[in-house]
């Protein structure tokens, strides 16, 4: 880790961006990589070094009807570059989760999708995302409108100072929805989806804040469920819960698998054999590999994969 | 960082033997341990404790002592005592309450002044104790006949001491207290009782129904006849207004002027109407009176509707004492002030202090909030802002009178004098200012600039504590910048705000200096916000309880009569503002709980 900024940080101190990156980034890299990849200590030396590295995507995931591109997508916090040339498509109606260690760029990356980054002032990003074709990056994109078509639960449950209630149906007060009905049905409907109805359905109008860690957890994700968006996504969604509460949460993943498009992030490799359908490795703001969770689990292209995976590095 | 620290330790180990001449061994290290007790003390936090804690309990001790002095003295003001009837070797009779004792050294040049007679029963006195000679601070009343309230009596010169069972305190409308005794109850002229006991059950009998006439008389002079010269004068007004936009001799201004002249003769006959109810009350109240003499036998009549209150002193039971001091409460509180301030009640002030900070509030908490959103939500950080906030927070040290004479430059004479010429460009074609004056509006506004920075400081705390997590959550869910501000941030942040408000609140209500120049009075006439139309008033000046404070203890002429009120007006204040504190506490404890905030 201090090895790779220290190396890190004169290449990536440009004074613009694409200087940093001389050499056209690779397309994406199709063709299934045999067992006989470089070595995992010439890959990782030469991440450090700065050299680009090709992500290996596996065929089966860009045999899936995808949901989310991302294209090319580079982010700096400043001169300090976080994401360096992310290509990968995210499939429909399927689970992908982002593992990799500790500061490589997943929360990086996930709140790009949904552009939470321009918060930070300090954030550039080049490269661009399509949600189902229409570009998320760009001066045309309306940003407010792009969220409402994701939904976001985050590491720290973070429920809103109000009702049970009004917590759910958020999103749609603020699009100005006024009809009991209509906000009755969809608090209903995402409590339920979320597998919190029958715990909270007496409490409605009580504080979202009175709930336990895992209801609240759970409220956040029926928060995110209750405008139906087209993606869903999770940033150590567990990270804080005990495992009763996890085993509930992963439940629901499992029961949202199908009916929505999630990109999760976790550190918790059991969690990611157990709850997604794809998984990507990341290592040090780029994607190293990328595959169905099955073959990345059991036989990786990658050496790096693998070492990470069973623990030996990471 | 890990470079520097070797250096930062080897610096005095170089510098130690250099400094050290090796001739000096023994003292040196003698010094070193001693040096190292010292730490060791130091180090342990003792004397850190006891100084920081020392100096926690000086500045509670002394808060805890202008409280009890406030509180003790305010709470027992209105307390009945006995009266005493003392006779002095001189041969003076006085009755009255000791208020104080206290032993002073009697200095030649002062017993120079007294009768021979005293000044050597004095000096007698002095020579057989300590040299020091008790007196008592006497409460005698009667400032008609005396000229004081209070007089000084020697110990020494008291020959005979008596607490007469039939005294009586009677308070007066005019000329405060008499001390004295009953003589006899004049009906028509009549005495209808002469022994004390008669009397006091013809008083009784009589003295509810003359106040009764007597309040009616008031109300009937204010209300009626204050009625009466309103629509007159806006009548008045309607065509000076006529004249001003239609030009004199138009027909609008025409018919102004015959409406003017129908008011005028129903002027004339209503003021009839009023002062011949007025006069039947007067002459109805006439017909009963109290005689009264002083303790020295100087006789006085006093109409039964001139006397607020009257009791036997030496009689009363403790129930009865109870009951005296809790009706001069109620008077305290509801009444209007008499005697330049100096007695009655304080009610106009309590209502005008309590009007003002609440305007106050209402004006300092939008803009306050609204500059803190802006300095923590939207501008940019960076020096401008830093800048900004350094200004803002200089700016509540800004002493007070400052803002006063801002008050009353700015709101009265520019703002005030354009807003008159807009809209009342009448009343001030006759010299009568309406806006263009001090009075609750540009009080209330000029204590809200004075009181701004607090609210801009707390309710920018308050913001930055709001979690960001709070903010994301809102934002991926698609709500703008505002939407989150408004339905997140400010609900999560209310209690801080309210912080600030309880801040303002306590800050304002108790500011005195700018308010003598942006609209306070010693007396107004008319409540700010009462039951005529339109009910709030904002232009008029008003009593405050602080400058009604300082208007009794400095201004009053008689300011011994007046002290006693003095502290019973503080500890009003004090309440008044815990009063409004409280209340403001509670809001805010409630909103925490309701929006799990555990502390701001
Ligand atoms: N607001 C920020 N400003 C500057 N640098 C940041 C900021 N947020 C993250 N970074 C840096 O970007 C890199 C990626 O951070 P990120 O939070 O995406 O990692 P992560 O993979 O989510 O790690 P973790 O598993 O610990 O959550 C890290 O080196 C981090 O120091
Ligand atoms: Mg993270």
């Amino acid at each position: 880790m201090s090895l790779g900024q220290s190396v890190d940080k004169p290449r990536a101190a440009p004074a613009s961006p694409s200087e940093a990156h001389p050499q056209p980034s690779p397309p994406l890299a199709l063709a299934p990589h045999p067992r006989s990849a470089p070595l995992a200590s010439g890959r990782l030396a030469s991440i450090a070094l700065g050299q680009a590295v090709a992500s290996v995507i596996h065929d089966s995931v860009t045999r899936e009807d995808a949901v989310l591109h991302i294209e090319h997508f580079r982010l700096w916090y400043g001169e300090k570059q976080a994401l360096f040339d992310i290509s990968m498509p995210i499939p429909r109606g399927r689970v992908t989760a982002l593992i990799g260690p500790s500061g490589c760029g997943k929360s990086t990356l996930l709140r790009s999708v949904n552009r939470l980054n321009d918060l930070i002032d300090t954030v550039r990003i080049e490269g661009q995302m399509r949600l189902n074709g229409d570009p998320t990056y760009g001066p045309g994109v309306d940003v407010i409108e792009l969220r409402k078509r994701m939904g976001m639960v985050f590491q720290k449950s973070n429920p809103f100072p109000m009702s049970v209630y009004e917590n759910v149906v958020y999103s749609l007060r603020i699009d100005g929805e006024r009809n009991r009905r209509v906000l009755d049905e969809v608090c209903e409907r995402s409590l339920r989806g979320a597998a919190l109805w029958d715990e909270v359905k007496d409490r409605l109008h009580e504080s979202g804040l009175s709930l336990s860690g895992g209801q609240q957890q759970r409220l956040c994700i029926a928060r995110a469920i209750a405008a139906e968006p087209e993606v869903l996504l999770m940033d150590e969604p567990c990270s804080a819960l005990d495992p009763i509460a996890t085993g509930k949460i992963e439940d629901l993943i499992q029961e949202l698998r199908g009916t929505y498009s999630v990109l999760i992030v976790t550190h918790n490799m059991q969690q990611a054999s157990r709850a997604s359908d794809y998984t990507a490795f990341m290592y040090m703001g780029r994607v190293l590999e990328y595959g169905a969770t099955s073959d990345l689990y059991t036989k990786p292209h990658l050496q790096e994969t693998e070492d990470y995976i069973t623990g030996r590095f990471g | 960082m890990s470079s520097e620290t070797p250096s930062v330790v080897a610096a005095p180990a170089l510098a130690a033997p250099a400094l050290a001449p090796p001739a000096t061994r023994a003292p040196s290290s003698d010094r070193g341990r001693r040096g190292r007790i010292g730490g060791t003390v130091l180090s342990s936090g003792e004397p850190m404790v006891w100084l920081t804690g020392g100096a926690l309990t000086i500045a509670l001790a002394m808060i805890v002592c202008l409280l009890a002095l406030i509180v003790s003295r305010g709470l027992t003001t209105f307390w009945p005592a006995k009266l005493v009837q003392i006779r002095t070797a001189g041969g003076q009779m006085l009755l009255g309450e000791v208020t104080g004792r206290e032993r002073y050294t009697p200095d030649s040049q002062m017993l120079a002044e007294r009768p021979p007679a005293d000044a050597e029963r004095i000096r007698a006195a002095a020579a057989a104790g300590d040299g020091t000679v008790e007196r008592r601070w006497l409460r005698t009343g009667n400032f008609d006949v005396a000229a004081t309230h209070f007089q000084w009596i020697d110990e020494p010169l008291i020959v005979e001491e008596t607490q007469p069972e039939w005294a009586c305190l009677v308070e007066r409308r005019s000329w405060g207290r008499f001390h004295g005794f009953a003589r006899s109850m004049l009906v028509d002229g009549e005495p209808v009782a002469t022994e004390p006991a008669a009397v006091w059950r013809a008083f009784d009998e009589h003295h509810a129904a003359a106040r009764d006439r007597l309040r009616k008389r008031t109300r009937l002079a204010k209300h009626d006849l204050g009625a009466v010269s309103r629509r007159k004068n806006d009548a008045r007004l309607d065509v000076i207004r006529a004249r001003l936009s239609d030009g004199a001799g138009s027909p609008a201004h025409a018919a102004a002027q015959a409406e003017l002249a129908r008011e005028e003769v129903w002027e004339t006959a209503e003021n009839a109407r009023v002062a011949a109810e007025i006069d039947a009350l007067d002459k109805e109240n006439a017909r009963y009176q109290l005689l009264l003499a002083t303790a020295d036998g100087q006789e006085k009549l006093v109409p039964l509707a001139e006397i607020v209150r009257a009791y036997s002193a030496n009689r009363l039971s403790w129930f009865d004492r109870l009951g005296v001091y809790l009706s001069r409460w109620g008077e305290f509180l509801s009444d209007e002030p008499r005697e330049a301030n100096s007695e009655g009640g304080v009610f106009p002030a309590i209502w005008g202090t309590v009007a003002m900070t609440l305007f106050m509030s209402l004006a300092v908490v939008p803009f306050g909030v609204l500059a803190a959103l802006y300095l923590r939500e939207y501008a940019r950080p960076g020096l401008p802002v830093s800048v900004l906030r350094i200004a803002v927070n200089n700016l509540a040290g800004v002493p007070s009178i400052v803002f006063g004479v801002f008050g009353l430059g700015f709101f009265c004479y520019v703002v005030g004098v354009r807003v008159d010429q807009l809209l009342f460009p009448a009343e001030l074609s006759e010299h009568t200012p309406t806006f263009g004056t001090g009075g609750l509006l540009w009080a209330s506004l000029t204590l809200a600039l004075l009181t701004l920075p607090v609210v801009i400081v707390t309710t920018e705390e308050a913001l930055a504590a709001v979690p960001g997590s709070m903010r994301e959550g809102s934002y991926a869910c698609g709500a703008s910048k505002w939407q989150t501000i408004w339905r997140i941030v400010l609900p999560r942040a209310l209690p801080g705000v309210m912080t600030g408000v309880i801040l303002a609140m306590a800050r304002g209500a108790g500011e005195v200096a700018p308010l003598m120049l942006v609209g306070a009075m010693k007396s107004a006439s008319e409540l700010p916000i009462d039951g005529a139309f339109p009910f709030v008033h904002p232009q008029r000046s008003f009593m405050h309880l602080g400058f009604h404070l300082y208007d009794l203890g400095f201004h009053s002429q008689n300011s011994e009569a007046a002290r006693p009120m003095v502290f019973t007006t503080a500890l009003l204040l004090i309440a008044i503002v815990a009063v409004l504190n409280v209340t403001a506490v509670r809001l805010r404890s409630r909103l925490r709980k309701r929006f799990g905030v555990e502390s701001v």
